[in-house]
């Protein structure tokens, strides 16, 4: 028994996570001594940590799927692919980051917290005991607070302060909830649940998973938990909000499915309705609250609201059918993808807060307005992008799954928000007397952006090799 | 080949795209304008390599994403073959008409090229997804063209016709993810489909699955109720714009049916052809009577569309009267339907190119606007009448023939219905007659000259010409000889036929 657990706490396991906690640690070190106009080496150091944990994580896909450090580690296609688009997404906001912060006097921190957020996303992915779901939970949210305001203005600090707040409450009833379900299962490891909850008692598990659910709601930002994104997305820099819309939701859905998979795949809840209905709930509230949004990452963060209830689509019916783990982690990629696509556009256009701002775009700067179009109509899920395949999968899944309402009220939900989105596009085609000022455009954001929409066509093209990938057993 | 033929268009725009926008505007419209010609000859060829009786030909098949059922699939025969003729000829003469447009010459023949992609892989996919894709991309590529080109209040329209038909696309994909799921093993493959016939003996989820389908591509076609997102979005359109929308893009609509929606739901649509011909006399007539209160000549045209539309509708419809012992009749009705998408795309587009010809002279579209331009303009005002002649199914001409064979074979199924649908024909009778004699004949009174047009009206001029004259030399010619189109038709609706009948 002991050698078998030397054995599976080999640190190499977890060599992204590694990478990642070595080179936070290094930069803030670094950070100290490096002259300020040095300071981007910090950044470029969290760059190669991201691309070499992308690889690891690759390498390590190709393994038998394992649980390791005991039972609170899961090894599997899951986590690999979270870990793959969660670096990936990182590294895009890094790259948003690096022109913006070059020669900040707080440059180093800036990475540092942003590396320590990756890592609790990519441990809440991962996590297959109760504590240490708790513990990531902690470790990605404490430094986006930090992130959230780290302009230090006005709006800055009141979108810390709600995030602060909304995440601390919420924490805390997911540590009752963690509390709860240990009372009822008599241990916190997620393979020993799935047996023990499923004699417990009914309405304990209920409670227990409902509290728990409010921590990875929060995290992965749906109704109920979605009261911080509109505030921490519009008050942050435009490259914090692009972090903070996108990044924690990967790991936070992640972690929900394993849930889902995993400890209460036989528990007596009606599991499948309830997400359901909190799918339904996320993606109606985003779309309404987005209509009549002016300022562009109100509207962007509720988009994105509404995009968690698409993303729950396959873990409502976790278990019933086989498309469900590779349609949440296509659809995740894709949206990491194409939501960071349209924020690095926004990036771009540093003046133009409202959608007016973007009037006459399509003259000023066709190519920029091309990448929005793409992004945006990506986001409604307009082929050949990667969140249209993201969702034919979603929905076949719901219909395999035996909830075909649910792929039609999500349905009916993507037409509504393509309202939202044309309110954006439109604008550019007219002509605009407001030149100049709104013009000032930042070339690496722009470059960004053109990558990530041709990379969401790319992977919507290429979309049949990806799938295949992500079709692989779950640790249990 | 057909691949090629698919694709061209758009590899082209992306070139067009890298050329620096200060480069001379002709460069542009000739890359256009030739790479269509290019196109018509490719399809051309295909059609003389094309054996009337081979069922689907030249096919492509190669792996996409098999894990999701879905293969790069292409092929015509002869549903989709003519269609295909009728969007390279459509897309040619929009190319010739728009040679003396200004306005961002360079983004929007790369958009005009690009929805040729788009319009031409519908018509040869034979993958669901495949057609969904460039169902989808050619809204998309038409609302770019609608807010971008249009006028008034173009970004209204072009909204409006953006959500509602994107609702038809997202009804249609629900119906197909239905389609998916029922057949075994999982493919979206159309052909596979076909032969597999999934929904046998599954009586609700067939009517459920049609009516999604039957929902989106009625959005598409479009018939009553769902067509009144079409009025704004061709007044407002560009006139190129109105062309292709009335011309290729609402064939999406019924070619759907009859691609899709008769051999994979055979069962469900023998069940409920009732529901499409109801629809389809409702469409014609509707159409005919909104259009004869029209003031405004596009606006008049574009419901037109709607009456013309709903005889296809009820002929696909009629089709679906297994049992009656009607064989013969039924297959004229279908041929006819595939002999009047094409009619309507050539009259129809002529009919929006004059109509833009008008806007560009005068700045308006109301008809009491204009009177006696006949005298001013003699030979626009004899292809207006010629096209519209044409349009009302006056014999000689190819709507005469779609409409014969469409009200002929749908008599013996269905005779109440089709009597009904011949007074649409008197209706649109009347209504152009009367628009042609408001506008073109009487005393002279023009709207006062548009700004940079040196004296009022002008005649129609070389490119215009082009453009038009070819159009209607094409409807005189099928309406004369039409027995080359035809020979390509039947075979295959003979084929659709059959797969209704199982």
């Amino acid at each position: 028994m002991n050698e078998m657990t030397e054995m599976n706490e080999n640190p190499l396991y977890l060599l992204p996570e590694v990478l990642l906690a070595a080179s936070a640690v290094l930069g803030l070190l670094l950070g100290a001594w490096l002259p300020r106009r040095r300071q981007w080496l910090t950044g470029a150091l969290a760059a190669v940590a991201c691309t070499a944990g992308i690889v690891a994580a690759a390498i390590a896909a190709a393994a038998p799927v394992k649980t390791v450090f005991g039972d609170s580690f899961a090894l599997d296609t899951l986590t690999a692919g979270a870990r793959i688009v969660i670096l990936g997404a990182t590294l895009l906001v890094l790259a948003l980051a690096a022109p913006r912060m070059h020669a900040d006097a707080r440059e180093t921190e800036f990475y540092v917290l942003l590396q320590l957020a990756s890592l609790g996303t990519l441990m809440l992915a991962g996590a297959q005991d109760l504590l240490l779901l708790a513990a990531a939970y902690l470790l990605a949210s404490v430094p986006a607070y930090a992130l959230a305001g780290f302009r230090k203005d006005g709006p800055g600090t009141e979108a810390a302060l709600k995030f602060y707040v909304v995440g601390a409450l919420l924490g805390v009833v997911m540590l009752t909830g963690v509390t709860v379900l240990l009372a009822a299962g008599r241990t916190t490891s997620y393979p020993m649940l799935r047996t023990e909850l499923a004699e417990a008692p009914g309405g304990l598990v209920a409670v227990g998973t409902l509290a728990l659910l409010a921590g990875l709601l929060f995290k992965a930002g749906g109704v109920p938990g979605h009261f911080w994104v509109p505030d921490a997305v519009q008050g942050s820099s435009g490259t914090v909000a692009a972090f903070l819309a996108t990044v924690p939701k990967i790991g936070a859905l992640a972690a929900f499915y394993r849930l889902a998979a995993v400890p209460l795949a036989d528990a007596d809840l009606p599991w499948a309705d309830l997400v359901a209905v909190l799918a339904v709930a996320s993606m109606t509230l985003g779309n309404l609250a987005a209509f009549f949004q002016q300022d562009v990452k109100r509207l962007l963060a509720y988009s994105t609201i509404s995009q968690v209830g698409y993303l729950l689509l396959p873990v409502a019916v976790a278990g019933r059918t086989d498309l469900d783990q590779p349609a949440l982690l296509y659809y995740l990629a894709g949206y990491a993808l194409t939501n960071l696509g349209a924020f690095a556009v926004v990036c771009a256009l540093p003046r133009a807060h409202t959608l007016d701002d973007y009037r006459g775009l399509a003259r000023a700067h066709p190519a920029l307005l091309a990448s929005l179009a793409v992004c945006l109509l990506g986001l409604v899920g307009t082929p050949p992008t990667a969140v249209f395949l993201g969702k034919l999968e979603v929905f076949s899944a719901a219909f395999d799954g035996g909830y075909a309402w649910l792929a039609v009220a999500a349905a009916v939900n993507t037409v509504a928000s393509l309202f939202y989105y044309l309110r954006w596009i439109g604008p550019a085609f007219r002509t605009s007397e407001a030149v100049g000022e709104q013009r000032v455009t930042s070339r690496p954001a722009a470059v960004v952006a053109y990558a990530a929409a041709t990379g969401s066509v790319v992977l919507g093209v290429l979309g049949g090799v990806v799938l295949d990938v992500l079709d692989g057993p779950l640790a249990r | 080949m057909l691949t090629a033929i698919v694709l061209l268009p758009t590899a082209v725009a992306a070139l067009l795209l890298c050329v620096p926008r200060g480069a001379p505007r002709t460069l542009f419209l000739t890359a256009w304008a030739s790479t269509t010609a290019v196109e018509l000859i490719l399809t051309v060829i295909v059609w003389a390599g094309y054996r009337t009786d081979g069922g689907m030909q030249y096919e492509t098949r190669a792996r996409w994403i098999p894990s999701a059922g879905i293969s790069y699939h292409v092929g015509v025969d002869g549903l989709s073959l003519p269609l295909v003729a009728l969007t390279c000829v459509l897309f040619l003469a929009c190319a010739l008409y728009a040679w003396r447009d200004t306005r961002r010459v360079r983004e929007f023949a790369a958009l005009f090229l690009f929805l040729q992609t788009t319009c031409l892989g519908l018509f040869v996919a034979l993958d669901l997804i495949l057609f969904f894709v460039f169902f989808d991309l050619s809204i998309v590529a038409m609302y770019f063209v609608i807010a971008g080109w249009g006028h008034k209040n173009a970004a209204r329209s072009a909204l409006k016709f953006f959500l509602y038909t994107f609702i038809g696309s997202l009804a249609l994909l629900l119906g197909f993810i239905g389609l998916y799921l029922a057949a075994d093993p999982h493919t979206f493959d159309i052909v596979d489909l076909t032969t597999a016939n999934p929904l046998a003996g599954h009586a609700t989820y067939g009517a459920l699955v049609l009516l999604a389908i039957g929902v989106g591509l009625a959005v598409k076609t479009p018939t009553v109720p769902f067509h009144t997102w079409l009025p704004p979005a061709h007044t407002d359109a560009p006139a190129a714009g109105s062309a292709i929308l009335a011309g290729v893009l609402l064939k999406m609509g019924t070619y759907g049916f009859l691609r899709i929606a008769l051999p994979v739901l055979p069962g469900a649509w023998r069940e409920y052809a009732l529901v499409f011909v109801v629809v389809g006399v409702v469409s014609v007539l509707y159409g005919a009577l909104v259009a004869l209160a029209q003031t405004d000549f596009k606006r008049m045209i574009a419901y037109t569309s709607v009456n013309h539309m709903g005889y296809i509708v009820l002929a696909i419809g009629a089709a679906g009267a297994v049992g009656a012992n009607q064989e013969e009749a039924r297959r004229l009705a279908v041929t006819g339907s595939v002999f009047q998408m094409v009619s309507h795309g050539l009259l129809t587009g002529a009919l929006f190119l004059l109509s833009g010809v008008l806007y560009e002279r005068g700045r308006t579209y109301e008809m009491s606007a204009y009177s006696g331009v006949a005298g001013r303009a003699p030979v626009f005002a004899a292809l207006t009448g010629v096209a519209a002649f044409a349009s009302l199914g006056l014999p000689g001409f190819s709507g005469f023939i779609a409409e014969f064979q469409i009200l002929a074979g749908s008599l013996g199924p269905e005779p109440v219905a089709t009597g009904l649908a011949v007074l649409g024909i008197l209706l649109t009778a009347g209504l152009f007659l009367r628009a042609l004699q408001q506008m073109l004949l009487g005393p002279l009174r023009l709207p006062v000259a548009a700004p940079g047009t040196d004296r009022p009206f002008p005649d129609l001029r070389l490119h215009e010409g082009l453009a038009v004259v070819p159009l209607l030399v094409l409807g005189v010619v099928l309406g004369l000889a039409p027995r080359f189109v035809l020979d390509v038709v039947e075979p295959a609706s003979r084929t659709v036929l059959e797969l209704l009948g199982r």
